[in-house]
């Protein structure tokens, strides 16, 4: 059972074509990421997605979960709101302060709910946007480039507490990305996107051997690379 | 070799007092000495002797009271057209061709350029009085209050359309709080613009209030009691600035530019 299909979606902005004919299906509780160059279309493909392009002439067939969240680049707290309050925003019943508590829990920020946003770091800030997201239980999450902003060491936490997050959780993702490394360390399955279409896909399959794994991954990347015309094949 | 500092050093708490305090010293000194004529402009302690003979005799703060009383209704009034039209045309594009537009005209027309026309519709008592300190005091807070409204942060609504919250709940938690900021700008500017016509108003035909006191002395070449006049208007405008500062600090408490 996929959770989204996308069938010949196609955008266009004034004249020229953004999206010219993408097929997508992403299962229930897969990881997908979407790599591509700046302008192949990937964040108007995740924007096609969220509904978002409300001002977007275009056509195809778009289906998603009523149930989805998302996480943008921007952590985009409210900065009017304390942490708490933010991942509440939205939230409905009467247990909602526990669940946006728990969430908030598992992102490792406990204690910090009274915080305003301008107190935390950019790397804190980024995960209580993913608790807001996750305290709904999407059944497909979202993220644009969610950790494009954030330094390396940062980055490589965000990874593993994303990785155990969606391990529990079970949402699928769609991770829009450049960072070829994060693809292959997150998703089962790479799509890369180039000029509007799909151009390529790559199933994640890592041998638990450390060495072998290694070996593996740099293969995978060495070829997503080739495909985003960054290396050539020699 | 450290570099050589090209940014001034940090400012000291009240070194904003030196140049008040100077010019002060300047005329206390230039009274004594008889430089400056006390029938042009009395001496300090004069002023302050004449200060307290006023509130003594009861003539300061009853006028200061109807002269509090005036602006404030006046500015209530503004405000609270103000704030409810800036959402009527801030919230919606039939509002916003409506209401806009005439705003935007009014904008053009100073407050005081209003007061014959006011004299004509509201005679020249109370009412007109109101009026021209309402008017003044309404378009800041409309302007400021109806463009904080409209620039709202897109990505904040993009964050509002993916957490589908209805407009209402956009409006309450995400378009009214961000343009707070604007509108408390908006109501600053409204405080002064208020004691602005505040001190028009009253030396149109006033028989009460700081500037029928002010008024009247000058009729009688009384230039202590003027000066004392003009010193309460000072007061009365700091006092509203730094009410309304610490109102925005509370409301605002969230800003890091104000924490800093």
């Amino acid at each position: 059972m996929s959770v989204v299909r996308v069938r010949n979606l196609e955008r266009h902005f004034t004249r020229k074509g953004v999206l010219n004919g993408v097929d997508l299906d992403i299962a229930e509780g897969e990881f997908v990421a979407l790599l591509g160059r700046s302008g192949s279309g990937k964040s108007t493909l995740l924007r096609a997605l969220a509904g978002l392009d409300h001002e977007a002439r275009g056509s195809g067939l778009i289906e998603v979960p009523d149930d989805l969240a998302v996480v943008f680049q921007d952590a985009r707290l409210l900065p009017w709101k304390t942490v708490l309050d933010n991942v509440v925003f939205g939230l409905d019943g009467p247990d909602a302060a526990t669940r946006a508590r728990t969430a908030l829990a598992e992102v490792e920020l406990n204690g910090r709910e009274a915080s305003w946003p301008y107190e935390l770091s950019g790397g804190e800030q980024q995960r209580v946007a993913l608790a807001r997201a996750l305290v709904r239980e999407p059944r497909l999450l979202l993220a644009d480039e969610p950790f494009g902003a954030l330094d390396a060491l940062t980055k490589i936490r965000m990874h593993t507490l994303l990785r155990h997050l969606s391990a529990i959780h079970r949402p699928a993702v769609l991770l829009v990305t450049h960072d070829v490394e994060e693809a292959i360390a997150l998703a089962g399955r790479v799509i890369v996107l180039d000029h509007g279409k799909v151009a390529h896909e790559e199933r994640i399959i890592l041998p638990d051997d450390g060495e072998e794994r290694a070996v593996r991954s740099l293969e995978i990347r060495k070829k997503l690379l080739v495909q985003l015309g960054v290396e050539t094949t020699s | 070799m450290t570099a050589q500092r090209l940014s001034p050093p940090p400012a000291l708490r009240y070194g904003w007092l030196a140049g008040p305090l100077f010019l002060l010293a300047y005329w206390a000194a230039a009274s004594a000495v008889g430089l400056i004529d006390n029938r042009i402009l009395p001496s300090p302690w004069v002023a302050i002797s004449t200060g307290a003979d006023l509130v003594r005799d009861g003539r300061l703060p009853i006028n200061l009271l109807i002269s509090l009383l005036r602006a404030a209704e006046g500015f209530v009034l503004g405000a609270v057209v103000g704030i409810a039209l800036a959402l009527l045309s801030g919230l919606s594009r039939a509002g916003d061709y409506f209401v806009d537009g005439i705003a935007q005209v009014k904008r053009a027309v100073p407050a005081v350029a209003l007061i014959p026309f006011f004299i004509l519709w509201f005679g020249v008592d109370e009412g007109m009085k109101i009026m021209v300190i309402a008017i003044g005091a309404f378009t800041p807070v409309y302007l400021h209050t109806h463009t904080a409204l409209r620039a709202i942060d897109i990505r904040y609504v993009e964050l509002a359309e993916t957490l589908r919250i209805g407009y209402w709940r956009f409006v309450r938690h995400i378009v009214l709080p961000g343009a707070l900021p604007g509108m408390m700008l908006g109501l600053r500017f409204g405080v002064m613009a208020a004691l602005l016509g505040l001190v028009v108003v009253e030396e149109v035909n006033a028989t009460s209030g700081i500037g029928y006191m002010i008024d009247l002395a000058r009729t009688y070449a009384q230039s202590d009691i003027m000066l004392v006049g003009l010193v309460t208007y000072v007061v009365i405008g700091v006092i509203a600035d730094q009410t309304l500062l610490r109102i925005e600090r509370k409301v605002l408490s969230w800003r890091r530019t104000l924490v800093a």
